[in-house]
């Protein structure tokens, strides 16, 4: 399991712009981290970095707790884009059920997910019929359907209404009373982070 | 192996609902063999000597008619995100999801040709040959329309792309098939053609995902 995620002086760069570069991060077990800065300096392309879906420029980016780096993302990271890949033909019941399974948890497991979320009369929906808090709801279940150690979230608060946001404080809070870590990109303050990394500063 | 088994019902899921399923590929073959005694005119002989030919053509076509988007949904759509993420590598998760787009596409192909190939006049005793070259056929088309279709992401025009990368990687398996169809028809030796088609599809199932893998890496970042 993933006890700290240690970024060392970061370069990211996209297309010919040099996004940001010299950046350097912690996050330990049991911590929530905030990350801020303007639109477009990068901070979904530091949680794709740390994902492994983006090649950084110069830097490294290392997970403590495990011996392989591929293994650890493979294993142990949620990334939760603007895009939720959510099929629109499928409903949120299959969509639930496919995360779960593929992450390695059981159907059992995503269900109860979906009830955390308020999302059981929505189950048998297709996704295409879900409003875009809804979307979210189902998304953030994903998170608690499969447990992994470090979630990676990308502006988490953006659709939600306000019950929404204070459930999605509530599972942040006991992700990281678990151990977890989160790093979560947002322009809102947001109130479980112990810490905020702002970029491009 | 959980993994493996959800990602395999999602992908045959995606795979019928894409483009309408196996409808659309085997209504081209229908259509295509339908309309070629219309063209060639109603005397049996010229048509007897193309039918096993021109239904494999067809075939060959008709199984490239819905790859085009295999890869380009879950790209947009953020879902190669999640499939990166995943207990399986990527190449593995593209060859599943080739897989999933024969089963779909190509094995109702490989079951309709001998009926097309029969209805234009080629023997009926060439059916079970008809059948074998087209699902191994059919394995070699959508592994390699799936390269075609990873390479063609996040570029414009991917649709235009995917033909023109596909195209000349499909002239292999076209020319040992319908060899392989044609020496049987003249009772000839016919298992070069059948072995060269074999080993040119187990080629495409052991190379071509680290290809589209790869494509699939070098569009996400």
């Amino acid at each position: 399991m993933i006890t700290a995620l240690v970024i060392e002086n970061l370069s990211l760069q996209r297309g010919e712009r040099v996004l940001f570069s010299g950046l350097s991060a912690r996050v330990e077990g049991g911590e929530a981290v905030a990350l801020t800065g303007a639109n477009g300096a990068g901070k979904t392309s530091l949680l794709r970095a740390v994902a492994g879906l983006f090649a950084p420029r110069a830097g490294t980016i290392s997970f403590e707790g495990t011996a392989d780096a591929d293994e650890a993302r493979r294993m142990g990271v949620h990334l939760l884009g603007h895009q939720d890949g959510l099929k629109a033909g499928r409903t949120a019941r299959e969509e639930l059920i496919f995360a779960a399974r593929w992450s390695g948890a059981s159907g059992e497991a995503a269900l109860g997910a979906a009830e955390r979320l308020g999302l059981t009369r929505q189950l048998d929906l297709e996704t295409r019929r879900l409003s875009a808090g809804q979307r979210r709801r189902l998304a953030l279940a994903r998170l608690i359907a499969a447990p992994r150690a470090l979630w990676l979230l990308d502006e988490p608060l953006a659709p939600l209404d306000r019950a929404g946001r204070v459930l999605l404080g509530e599972i942040m809070g006991d992700h990281v009373e678990r151990g977890g870590l989160i790093l979560a990109a947002v322009h809102d303050p947001l109130p479980i982070a112990s810490r905020t990394v702002e970029i491009g500063a | 192996m959980r993994a493996l088994s959800a990602l395999f019902g999602r992908e045959l899921a995606l795979a019928w609902g894409r483009g309408g399923g196996p409808l659309l590929a085997v209504g081209f073959l229908a259509a295509v063999t339908t309309l070629m005694p219309l063209a060639l005119g109603p005397a049996p002989g010229p048509l007897e000597a193309v039918a096993a030919g021109v239904t494999w053509v067809a075939l060959a076509l008709a199984s490239l008619l819905t790859l085009d988007r295999m890869f380009e949904r879950d790209f947009e759509d953020g879902a190669l995100d999640l499939l990166a993420l995943g207990p399986l590598p990527l190449e593995a998760v593209a060859a599943v999801k080739c897989l999933a787009q024969w089963l779909v596409n190509g094995a109702p192909l490989a079951l309709a040709a001998p009926l097309a190939a029969i209805a234009l006049g080629a023997p009926v005793r060439a059916a079970p040959i008809i059948v074998g070259v087209s699902a191994l056929g059919g394995i070699a088309f959508a592994f390699l329309g799936g390269t075609g279709a990873a390479l063609a992401l996040a570029s414009r025009r991917g649709g235009v792309l995917v033909a023109v990368i596909v195209l000349p990687l499909i002239i292999p398996p076209v020319i040992f098939g319908g060899a392989a169809v044609s020496a049987f028809e003249a009772g000839l030796p016919w298992t070069t053609g059948a072995m060269l088609l074999c080993a040119y599809a187990l080629g495409a199932v052991g190379l071509t995902p680290f290809a589209m893998a790869g494509a699939c890496r070098n569009a996400l970042s």
